[in-house]
């Protein structure tokens, strides 16, 4: 992997919705790049804006009532914000990937899952009807479904959770994509199926090299997984950093109070550490830290500006106006 | 938790009465086909599980969606009369008792849901939703009173009086749930079933809400039996821990002894699927990858019910079930081979 090498570059991307109370400010200056074959985690609890950020970048959301109102998204020379339709619905489901939390609202019902897959195939290959569906048996099997060429004739109602889910992975696999978004992919199933389309994943990240971005609230499931980390906190990244420094040596406030919150082995018995207060309301544009009310080092700086991503280490950039490691402002 | 307090736990049952006493519990639903509704089939839900919960204590009950939980909690609340088997609470069968009979004892024994949204009436203030059951079993006398007691309990949850007259969709999750929590300890009871209480909440408000049940149980004695799928929540709050699977409990321990020496392969495979906020001990530990999908309750498999999935089942784990027996002192397991270590 080259480190200079860039597969996707977004850049100050902000997304609005213009709804009946006001103006959602979902997405407000997000910046980031992957590099090709990267394993690119994504944390924020609800709201904070990592979907929406995601699927602007392919034009998935509704517009109206959501306008990206600025940036660029820069994928094979292409601005993925800026290109007509035509080529926009190449590269969905072509060289990009998605994979939703519920693969009900992207399968078809009535349709045969080999179908499903080989048309996808098709789609974006030459192959024609037999070496397609030979695909998609291929596919099913590299995610592990079992009896492949018996499950390419279910519909979708007919399998499990995770079976659908394993669907999915080998739709977005069927055009050796260059990136996967993948938006709470087990957020919906069981522990103990989330292990096995965890064991998938990995399996595959190793097999190929396709850059994968993986949205989740949980820690846990990241952990194992990601290269790099993204942290979301009101619509913008408030700390990035490679996966073993993000929760060895956290530095944005919300990021340590993420990882204090969580039960900890040693701490058995005490209270635990809990973020005060509520996510901000999206309702107004950022005007000082949307995180300022809820952080323990306020100061009237946060409240008056909103900090930008900084470097604070090789490829670890962090949004704060505190510098949490020498115990004074920047 | 320490080793004395593991073996309090385990030797309380020789000494103490249980608040809250389960035995052979069962819940079935009918499965109905056709226009003369006739029953074809039956999901067996809960399939005969036994355990006891003792005053001031939280049982943790984990597992996969499914797999009886809720319905566990609400049958033993009497919310759905069980198909067959015995719920003592403090001495008394309650599946025998008529519904007045319950009714009476309802201030003693109550629950918090997941959702905080769907269990609040969205028409009614904070303080009717709190207040109602002050009411209900005339716990208070005049208004003035009735006040008094809303606005101490919105105190104890962490809310303000000011709320009182507000509504429920004014507020956050978390401050949704501390309102149901509110009008759950409103009557100052023995028991609350919690399910699923932090599910629906962000991370970030996880902590506050588990902090809350902690303190109140500490100022009102409170015992809690905490339905969750969270595996570190439930070993941070609980004493003593069952973990349940296609309606039977299929382990139960302290809470150390059940994360650290589980003997069912169903429990291992559960703590090895939880993922780790660790990337180092990520990349480092083994895994225990199940393999398929949990069998449907309306056609259990026979033998153990979980032989199809498990990694070390053997020929008689198809048709023998597994008797439910006490391993160690405290430790109960429903396995043929719990005792061989080292599989
Ligand atoms: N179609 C929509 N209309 C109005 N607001 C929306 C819409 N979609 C998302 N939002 C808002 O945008 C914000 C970010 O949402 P989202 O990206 O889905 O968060 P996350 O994925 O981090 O949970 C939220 O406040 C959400 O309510
Ligand atoms: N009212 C009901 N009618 C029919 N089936 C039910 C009903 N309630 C629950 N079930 C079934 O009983 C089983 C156990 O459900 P539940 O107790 O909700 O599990 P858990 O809380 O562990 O997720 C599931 O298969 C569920 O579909
Ligand atoms: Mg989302
Ligand atoms: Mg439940």
């Amino acid at each position: 992997m080259n480190p200079d090498e860039v597969v996707l570059e977004v850049d100050d991307l902000r997304t609005e919705f213009f709804t009946h109370d006001g103006t959602v400010h979902a997405v407000n200056g997000v910046s980031f790049s992957l590099r090709p074959g990267e394993f690119l985690g994504v944390v924020g609890e609800s709201g904070s804006g990592k979907s929406v950020t995601m699927m602007s970048l392919l034009k998935l959301i509704p517009m109206p009532p959501g306008e990206i109102v600025s940036g660029t998204a820069m994928f094979d020379d292409i601005d993925l914000l800026a290109t007509d339709d035509t080529t926009l619905r190449s590269v969905r489901g072509g060289k990009i990937g998605f994979i939703f939390q519920d693969p009900m609202t992207s399968l078809n019902p009535v349709l045969t899952v080999g179908y499903q897959i080989a048309e996808s195939v098709r789609l974006h290959t030459e192959a024609g009807k037999k070496e397609a569906l030979d695909r998609a048996e291929e596919l099913l099997t590299l995610v592990g479904l079992p009896d492949a060429r018996d499950r390419l004739k279910s519909y979708p109602h007919e399998l499990s959770g995770g079976m659908r889910q394993r669907v999915m992975i080998a739709i977005a696999l069927a055009c050796s994509p260059r990136v996967i978004i993948a938006d709470e992919p087990t957020t919906a199933l069981d522990v103990t199926v989330q292990a096995q389309i965890i064991e998938i994943m990995r399996g595959l990240r190793e097999r190929f090299n396709t850059a994968v971005i993986w949205i989740t609230h949980d820690l846990g499931v990241i952990a194992g997984l990601a290269d790099r980390v993204l942290v979301m906190y009101g619509g913008q990244i408030v700390e990035e950093a490679h996966v073993d420094e993000l929760y060895s040596q956290p530095t944005h406030p919300y990021t340590q109070g993420l990882l204090q919150s969580l039960p900890r082995l040693d701490q058995q018995g005490q209270e635990l550490t809990s973020i005060p207060g509520q996510p901000p309301s999206l309702f107004e544009p950022p005007s000082g830290c949307s995180f300022a009310p809820r952080c323990p080092h306020v100061f009237n700086r946060c409240l008056e500006e909103n900090p930008s991503l900084v470097e604070v280490g090789a490829r670890h950039r962090v949004a704060c106006w505190w510098d949490t490691v020498e115990g004074k402002a920047r | 938790m320490t080793d004395t307090t593991t073996e309090v736990v385990a030797t309380r049952a020789a000494h103490e009465e249980p608040l809250v006493s389960v035995r052979d519990l069962t819940k079935h639903f009918p499965i109905m086909k056709g226009l003369l509704r006739r029953q074809v089939g039956a999901v067996r839900a809960v399939d005969g599980v036994s355990f006891d919960i003792y005053r001031g204590e939280t049982l943790g009950l984990v597992g996969e969606s499914g797999s009886g939980k809720s319905t566990t909690g609400r049958a033993l609340l009497e919310l759905d009369s069980p198909t067959s088997g015995s719920v003592k609470f403090d001495g008394l069968e309650l599946t025998t008792m008529s519904n007045s009979q319950v009714r009476s004892l309802r201030p003693r024994m109550q629950m918090v849901f997941q959702n905080p949204h769907a269990s609040l009436n969205p028409r009614m203030t904070v303080a009717s939703i709190v207040g109602e059951p002050l009411s209900e079993h005339k716990a208070v006398t005049n208004s003035s009173e009735r006040g008094d007691r809303i606005n101490e309990l919105l105190t104890m949850v962490g809310l303000r009086p000011a709320h009182a007259n507000r509504y429920p969709h004014e507020f956050s999750g978390g401050q949704r749930q501390r309102i149901g929590i509110a009008r759950a300890i409103a009557l100052s009871p023995d028991f609350i079933v919690c399910d699923e209480p932090i599910a629906a909440l962000d991370v970030s408000i996880q902590a506050q809400v588990v902090n809350l049940l902690e303190r109140l149980q500490n100022q009102l004695s409170l015992a809690y039996l905490f339905i969750s799928h969270d595996m570190s929540m439930v070993r941070h709050i609980a004493d003593r821990v069952a973990v349940m699977y296609l309606g039977r409990i299929v382990e139960l321990a302290p809470v150390d002894v059940l994360y650290e020496q589980p003997t069912h392969p169903y429990t291992r495979a559960l703590h090895s699927a939880v993922p780790v906020p660790d990337p180092k001990l990520e990349a480092s530990r083994g895994r225990v990858i199940l393999e398929g999908d949990i069998p449907s309750p309306a056609h259990p498999p026979p033998g153990c019910p979980f032989h199809t999935r498990c990694p070390v089942a053997r020929a008689n784990c198809a048709h023998d079930v597994p008797e439910w027996r006490e391993l160690k002192p405290g430790h109960w397991v429903a396995c043929h081979f719990a005792d061989e270590s080292g599989w």
